[in-house]
């Protein structure tokens, strides 16, 4: 177990490596930030002395080392637009996206696997049937646009929810959270809707499918024969086998879903990570998108491991290399 | 019991107060980037200062200039203009605004990156007395007055000294800390209480505010960034925000037609061009080819249709109200004409072309640019365009990669000399003219007019001289004039939106009533 942590952790390290490097090689191509720094009449030579002090005419390998030196001390710059530690900016914007995520995830989760499963165990009825075609729909409209659409219909014919932002926040320490207000559980309703739209029929159907293989199994026509109730066959037996594949995609698709947040967060000015890229990407402010493609990394790690780790402790015939 | 009466009577003054307090939510496009109102040059920035500090004089609304903290000003001579400041201002800090805070706020636009190419031509101003201040130029200048009104007095006791980290209080810092960008003594109605930057910024009146004429009646404004369009637009037809700026053209009829919202429009002052860049196409050079391109752009057509008339289809640089404006010259768009200037000149078979726009810049900047690109093909110019977002344009745009490149040019002292200095006088690396002509166009004769109106005091002669530069640009067809984009705000029907705004899109909050 602790020797398969540490190669994890050595993992993640080489990970992050290569992304903070990939990372500062696109980063020239983004754009320039001393044009979003400078007003417009700004004469060429000014604005070359101050990329000079900045140190972006530098080639970029010895920017990099600059960089890295900083960075092992734990510092990654400081975002050109916050003024502030880029760390500082990213810790702060991460809880509003981790808490979009997480609702989402809720969502997907409270639905999809009692969907999932009943159309898996009457896959004939009529519902099931609506179900199926639905989830095809939901699956090709893009987040973009059922964000949009929600907006129209309940901020402005409706006027039930409010249209934009996170509303009123909590401070706990430094993470301010708004699932302990009214106000901000009216305004995280729709984001979170439109981030699970894309993924929930997704896993409905993957339920459904794993667990109509499983019905169809030796041991489950055995079980039937034994004469086990219904619910045990179904509930016990054929789920619990349904679930392992249901979590290997379920944690890659955390990772996706950090992306997709970035659509959401852009329609609702959600104030988090995604929406914090977008803008990084268009001021060109460098030090915030190395250190934020940084972050997702570690998450996009982190989860991995934590998906290796449940996957050994629901199926233990699966042997994690390393664990004794 | 005393006691009881004395909480229940200061419970209903706070309760009454609370009734009077009104609170405007606005939603523009971007944030202040800094409270330092030296740090840099924008739109957004110049709207800030409007609202936490006050210059010495504005623009009004018919684009005469007013005094605000200076009460009158007179010419001494040719090089100075005497500024009286009004008695008693108190800046946030309670400090008095003197003369001693003019100087020091001239002197610090001077070093100011962004500002000081404004105040080339201005010497350190002179106190005269407590309350009397001479500005000085170099040279003559006709615009000082209107370069006044960029003057915004910073409170020169505040801003000096050491910070807590023992930097200087007056340092101006684009990418790190400095106490300006995080600290604030003007003397305008709103103080900012709270602000956190892109996502939103508290300004509560301040009690001491001088300008006791003032109808205005906000008491709080929470300025929300909402940059996406949709979402802006969202935010106002829900009632989340009651003010927003600007206002998409695509959204404007909808707005129009709501009952509880209206929509508020104005010319413009930024004309939209393409530059025509004779260094990389032979064919530039010749005069009618680039008349036959200006022939051959319908501009009215795209500022009704693709703009869906929210603006203004222009035939040269300055808009309907500056000096220079030349009420002569109207839009051309003949392709009869066009293509028999094509051949006249010897290019009947056309020829290929790039050409370079942003696509996140001006109102409809993609779309404009694929319209002009298709009407060039009706005389057998074939245009490969390309876009991108301004991240990368301008860098693209400063290393001329194309034939064609478009800009669009809003004139910081609202003065027609200044399209001239960066799009049309020859390309100069030592003087820093013609920073922006893509198109390489010279011509000596605009040259030195130019800088004739720089020094020329004389109203009659000035404006004179500048008609006849943008006449000459004209016949030259010196770059392509398509439109000037309309001004817009919107909001609810309870505020007076109409008297705060202006051709300079910096709306006085400090004036405006909530009925």
């Amino acid at each position: 177990m602790i020797a398969f942590m540490i190669r994890r952790l050595f993992q993640a390290l080489i990970v992050i490596f290569i992304i903070s490097v990939i990372g500062f090689a696109i980063k020239q191509s983004v754009g320039d930030p001393v044009r979003e720094l400078t007003g417009i009449s700004v004469s060429e030579e000014e604005r070359d002395e101050f990329r000079e002090k900045l140190g972006l005419n530098d080639p970029w390998y010895v920017q990099y080392g600059r960089f890295f030196g900083d960075a092992i001390q734990g510092d990654l710059g400081t975002s050109f637009f916050y003024k502030r530690p880029a760390t500082e900016v990213i810790l702060e914007k991460a809880p509003a996206t981790l808490e979009l995520v997480l609702v989402s995830s809720l969502i997907i989760l409270f639905f999809s696997v009692p969907l999932g499963v009943f159309s898996a165990i009457k896959p004939d009825s009529l519902f099931s049937r609506a179900l199926m075609g639905s989830s095809i729909v939901g699956v090709s409209i893009p987040v973009f646009l059922t964000a949009i659409m929600m907006v129209y219909l309940f901020s402005i014919k409706l006027g039930w929810l409010p249209s934009y932002g996170r509303g009123e926040l909590v401070m706990l320490g430094g993470w301010g959270t708004g699932l302990l207000t009214v106000d901000g559980w009216l305004h995280i309703l729709m984001p979170s809707i439109a981030l699970s739209s894309i993924m929930l029929p997704l896993f409905i159907r993957l339920i459904r499918s794993e667990m109509m293989e499983v019905l169809e199994s030796e041991y489950i026509k055995y079980a039937w024969a034994k004469g086990l109730s219904h619910r045990r066959v179904w509930f016990i037996h054929a789920f619990k086998n349904t679930l392992l594949p249901v979590i290997t995609v379920g944690g890659v698709q955390l990772g996706v879903t950090i992306a997709f947040t970035i659509l959401t967060e852009t329609v609702f000015q959600w104030q988090g990570l995604g929406f914090m890229f977008m803008e990084a990407v268009e001021r060109s402010d460098a030090p915030l998108l190395v250190a934020y493609l940084m972050f997702v990394g570690i998450v996009m790690v982190g989860v991995n491991t934590i998906v290796d780790l449940i996957y050994g402790l629901v199926n233990p015939t699966i042997r994690i290399a390393g664990v004794k | 019991m005393k006691k009881h009466f004395m909480l229940t009577l200061l419970l209903v003054l706070a309760l009454s107060g609370l009734a009077q307090a009104k609170t405007l939510k606005l939603a523009m496009d971007a944030d202040p980037v800094s409270l330092d109102p030296h740090m840099q040059l924008s739109g957004g920035m110049l709207q800030y200062s409007h609202m936490v500090f006050d210059p010495l004089v504005r623009w009004t609304k018919e684009t005469t200039i007013e005094g605000r903290l200076a009460d009158k000003w007179e010419r001494l001579d040719d090089k100075t203009v005497r500024f009286h400041l009004k008695k008693g201002i108190k800046f946030h800090s309670g400090n008095e605004l003197t003369a001693d805070d003019v100087v020091w706020t001239v002197n610090r636009l001077k070093e100011s990156v962004d500002f000081k190419g404004i105040f080339e031509q201005f010497n350190s101003p002179l106190k005269v007395d407590k309350y009397t201040v001479d500005i000085v130029t170099k040279v003559p200048y006709p615009l000082l007055v209107s370069t006044a009104t960029y003057i915004f007095p910073m409170d020169s006791k505040f801003y000096s000294g050491k910070d807590d980290k023992g930097m200087d209080k007056a340092a101006i810092n684009k990418t790190g800390y400095s106490f300006a960008n995080d600290n604030l003594s003007g003397t305008g109605k709103y103080t900012v209480s709270e602000r956190q930057q892109g996502v939103k910024v508290v300004f509560e009146a301040f009690p001491g505010y001088w300008d006791k004429q003032s109808p205005g009646n906000v008491d709080k404004i929470i300025l929300t960034p909402i940059k996406n369009d949709a979402t802006r637009v969202a935010a106002l037809l829900s009632g989340d925000v009651d003010f927003i700026m600007p206002v998409p053209p695509q959204d404007m009829d909808r707005i129009e037609k709501s009952d509880n919202v209206k929509l508020v429009t104005m010319s413009g002052t930024r004309i939209i061009t393409l530059q025509l860049n004779q260094n990389r196409v032979e064919a530039f050079k010749n005069p009618k080819v680039r008349q036959a391109i200006v022939y051959a752009i319908n501009n009215a057509g795209i500022a009704e249709k693709l703009m869906k008339g929210r603006a203004t289809v222009g035939a040269q640089n300055s808009p309907k109200g500056y000096a220079g404006h030349n009420p002569e010259l109207t839009p051309r768009y003949d392709l009869k004409k066009a293509k028999q200037l094509m051949k006249e000149a010897g290019y009947e078979k056309g020829f290929e072309v790039s050409m370079v726009a942003p696509n996140n810049r001006y109102v409809n900047d993609e779309k404009i640019a694929e319209a002009a690109a298709s009407m060039l093909g009706k005389i057998g110019i074939k245009v490969n365009l390309k876009t991108m977002p301004k991240a990368q344009y301008w860098d693209q745009f400063d290393l001329q990669v194309a034939d064609i490149q478009m800009i669009g040019w809003h004139s910081d002292t609202e003065d027609t000399g200044n399209f001239f200095e960066f799009l049309l006088m020859c390309p100069n690396k030592e003087t820093g003219y013609g920073q922006y002509n893509s198109g390489n166009y010279c011509n000596q004769e605009v040259d030195s007019l130019t800088l004739k109106v720089q020094a020329e005091t004389d109203e009659v002669k000035r404006t004179a001289m500048l008609q006849k530069m943008e006449r000459i640009a004209y016949d030259d067809a010196a770059f392509v004039p398509l439109h000037w984009q309309d001004l817009s705000w919107a909001g609810k029907k309870n505020l007076g939106i109409e008297s705060i705004v202006n051709v300079m899109n910096f709306p006085y909050f400090g004036d405006l009533v909530i009925k």
